[in-house]
């Protein structure tokens, strides 16, 4: 890994009394979008505290774009952008005021802030609507706006908290391109924060996984996807017996947990519930696909899918993938 | 999409003129970002401007302006009064002012001091500064240098007017600048305690109704109370703490220290007495808002960051 690390820390950890929400955290994350990804408590807000400089570490060292965050924190926060989790928007004023205002309170002149605002918002997809008062936008523009106060200094890495907390599927979507864009067209490094596994590792190219504040993993996803390819396989019925066939032709196959099936489709109660359905089989080359087609139509069962898709984050934690008993 | 104006190249008009918005990407900032003290100024402007409501909804603005407009007023009657009598003094002496309108002062600053912090507390919009270079501190200094700002415009405001009412009349102008200079320095400390008060008050509360009675509460109990202890002590004699009683309240206390330091008349039951009442009285006021100050910075080292 050549990349630069925009964010590195070295045995990082933070105590409140008995409490240790990080534990010798030691990570180094390159340019482009990084998921960090745990549970409710696992560290995520801690860790972005002490990158920002606002909170002391009990013991170890962080470095943001190679400046120490015990030291160097005010010259930081003037090149990093955060995005809260939480509401923190006044209803009372426009979302053009409250940005422009922000830009400001950024460092930025008073025209280079009016201007770096309005091409800002554009970005992030607010048009007529930025010249009313905040109070009236939907979750979906609030989320935007929090969005563009982090970009409108031009930063060189945002911090981001849970950005999709709130939204619906099609507001989810558009968040994730909209993160996924600040890192290949702004150019901006991006720390996105969620504990949805699957969400993230679409728009991120890289994941850290941190639980109750210890490093759990952290790894590029172009190599997680390369290490190895799976299939999803949904038939209509006999799930078990073309397992066995697949099986027999030298692929290892697993049921899948249908809830974690990539397809935004919520699987129908009854299937779920049910008798095995989904497989997911081990794509060894392009000769798996036939023996899935030959298995099938031996078989005489409907193929509802046939997918290809990236490793999950949740195989991080489940290791190696297992043949069912 | 092809435009009927011709699709070649070269026979194709410039994009621009057919009106055509073309999404020219992200353009990176590479001009100039400002240190803490451009930001802490920045904020103390907008602070400043929020607390008459310029640049926030006309609501806002509604209830600021006409407190505004309530306190010029009789100074705009006294000079219309002098210029029309050919008055040779005028009626009411420039550090008497703001004691003749002190429920006006003490409303104002219950309404505009929790709009100038609370509303980051109740809104959650700290995040929002402390992410930035901008300290702790600097929030601090900004918001207190605004709501002093913003006090001292409404002081001052009245008494500029009776200066220039008074010039127009062609009333002594050593006597009237000299009483002038004596009125804005009493307005700046009045300004500065009252803004420290209302302050403290309303960083507690991130609710703004709250804030609001809570601090009128404190300034007229106080008023109220000092009144009392005055009022009792003279009437049996007491002048000591008749003038003593006068620093309970932030009106009496700053009209003691104008007697003690330009030889006015008190507007009190009883002026500080002597020397040592007067440097007592100064004293306390200095106090009171380095205290006030103080307890702002503390307060703000405890908001969170989300």
């Amino acid at each position: 890994m050549a990349a630069v690390a925009v964010i590195a820390t070295s045995a990082l950890t933070m105590r409140f009394g008995h409490v240790t929400a990080l534990d010798g955290l030691t990570v180094d994350l390159p340019t482009g979008v990084t998921g960090l990804i745990g549970a409710n408590g696992a560290g995520k807000s801690t860790l972005i505290k002490i990158l920002l400089g606002l909170l002391p570490a009990s013991s170890g060292r962080a470095e943001v774009l190679g400046l120490d965050v015990g030291t160097a924190g005010s010259q930081i926060r003037e090149r990093v952008g955060y995005m809260p989790e939480h509401d923190c928007l006044p209803p009372d004023v426009t979302a053009t005021e409250l940005v422009a205002h922000l830009a400001r309170m950024s460092g930025l002149p008073a025209t280079a802030a009016r201007e770096r605002t309005a091409d800002t918002l554009r970005h992030v997809g607010l048009y007529e609507e930025r010249y009313r008062p905040i109070g009236g936008y939907s979750t979906g523009m609030k989320q935007r706006v929090k969005l563009a106060q982090a970009l409108v200094h031009d930063p060189a890495l945002v911090l981001l908290d849970e950005p999709t907390n709130g939204l619906d599927p099609a507001g989810r979507e558009d968040m994730l391109g909209l993160v996924r864009r600040i890192g290949t067209d702004f150019g901006i490094s991006v720390l996105v924060t969620s504990h949805l596994l699957g969400e993230v590792e679409r728009v991120c190219d890289h994941v850290v996984v941190i639980d109750a504040g210890v490093l759990l993993s952290s790894s590029a996803t172009a190599d997680v996807t390369a290490v190895s390819g799976a299939l999803t396989v949904e038939v209509t019925e006999r799930a078990s017996d073309l397992a066995a066939l697949l099986q027999r032709g030298g692929v290892r196959v697993r049921p899948a947990d249908p809830h974690a099936v990539g397809t935004g489709a919520a699987p129908a109660p009854e299937r779920a519930a049910g008798a095995l359905t989904v497989l997911e089989v081990e794509l060894r080359d392009e000769t798996t696909y036939d023996l899935v087609r030959d298995a099938v139509a031996d078989l005489g069962v409907g193929l509802v899918r046939m997918q290809r898709r990236r490793h999950r984050i949740a195989d991080l934690f489940a290791g190696e993938p297992e043949s069912p008993a | 999409m092809t435009s009927p104006a011709g699709t070649t190249p070269s026979g194709g008009r410039p994009p621009a003129e057919q009106g055509v918005i073309y999404d020219i990407g992200y353009r990176n900032y590479t001009g100039p970002r400002l240190g803490r003290r451009h930001t802490t100024r920045a904020l103390l402007v907008e602070s400043l401007r929020g607390a008459y409501g310029l640049g926030r909804s006309t609501r806002s603005k509604v209830f600021p302006m006409i407190l505004f407009a309530i306190m010029c007023a009789p100074a705009v009657v006294i000079v219309a009064v002098v210029n029309a009598t050919h008055a040779h003094t005028l009626p009411l002496a420039y550090p008497s002012y703001f004691t003749q309108l002190q429920v006006v002062a003490a409303i104002y600053v219950a309404a505009q001091a929790p709009q100038t912090v609370s509303r980051d507390l109740r809104f959650h919009t700290m995040p929002l500064y402390l992410s930035r270079p901008l300290r702790r501190n600097d929030y601090v200094l900004a918001k207190f240098a605004a709501m002093t700002g913003a006090m001292l415009v409404l002081l001052a405001a009245p008494l500029v007017i009776l200066y220039a009412g008074a010039l127009l009349a062609r009333l002594p102008l050593w006597e009237q600048t000299r009483g002038l200079l004596q009125g804005l320095a009493g307005a700046a400390l009045l300004a500065l305690i009252l803004a420290g008060i209302g302050l403290v008050i309303a960083a507690l509360t991130p609710r703004r109704g709250l804030g609001v009675a809570a601090i009128v509460t404190v300034l007229l109990v106080a008023v109220a109370v000092a009144g009392a202890v005055q009022g009792i002590a003279h009437t049996q004699g007491n002048d000591t703490l008749a003038g003593y009683g006068g620093l309970l309240a932030p009106f009496t206390l700053v009209d003691g220290v104008q007697v003690w330091l330009f030889g006015t008349t008190t507007n009190a039951v009883a002026g500080p007495p002597g020397t040592t009442g007067g440097l007592v009285f100064a004293l306390v006021s200095l106090a009171v808002v380095a205290g006030s100050y103080g307890l702002l910075l503390l307060r703000y080292r405890k908001v969170s960051v989300s």
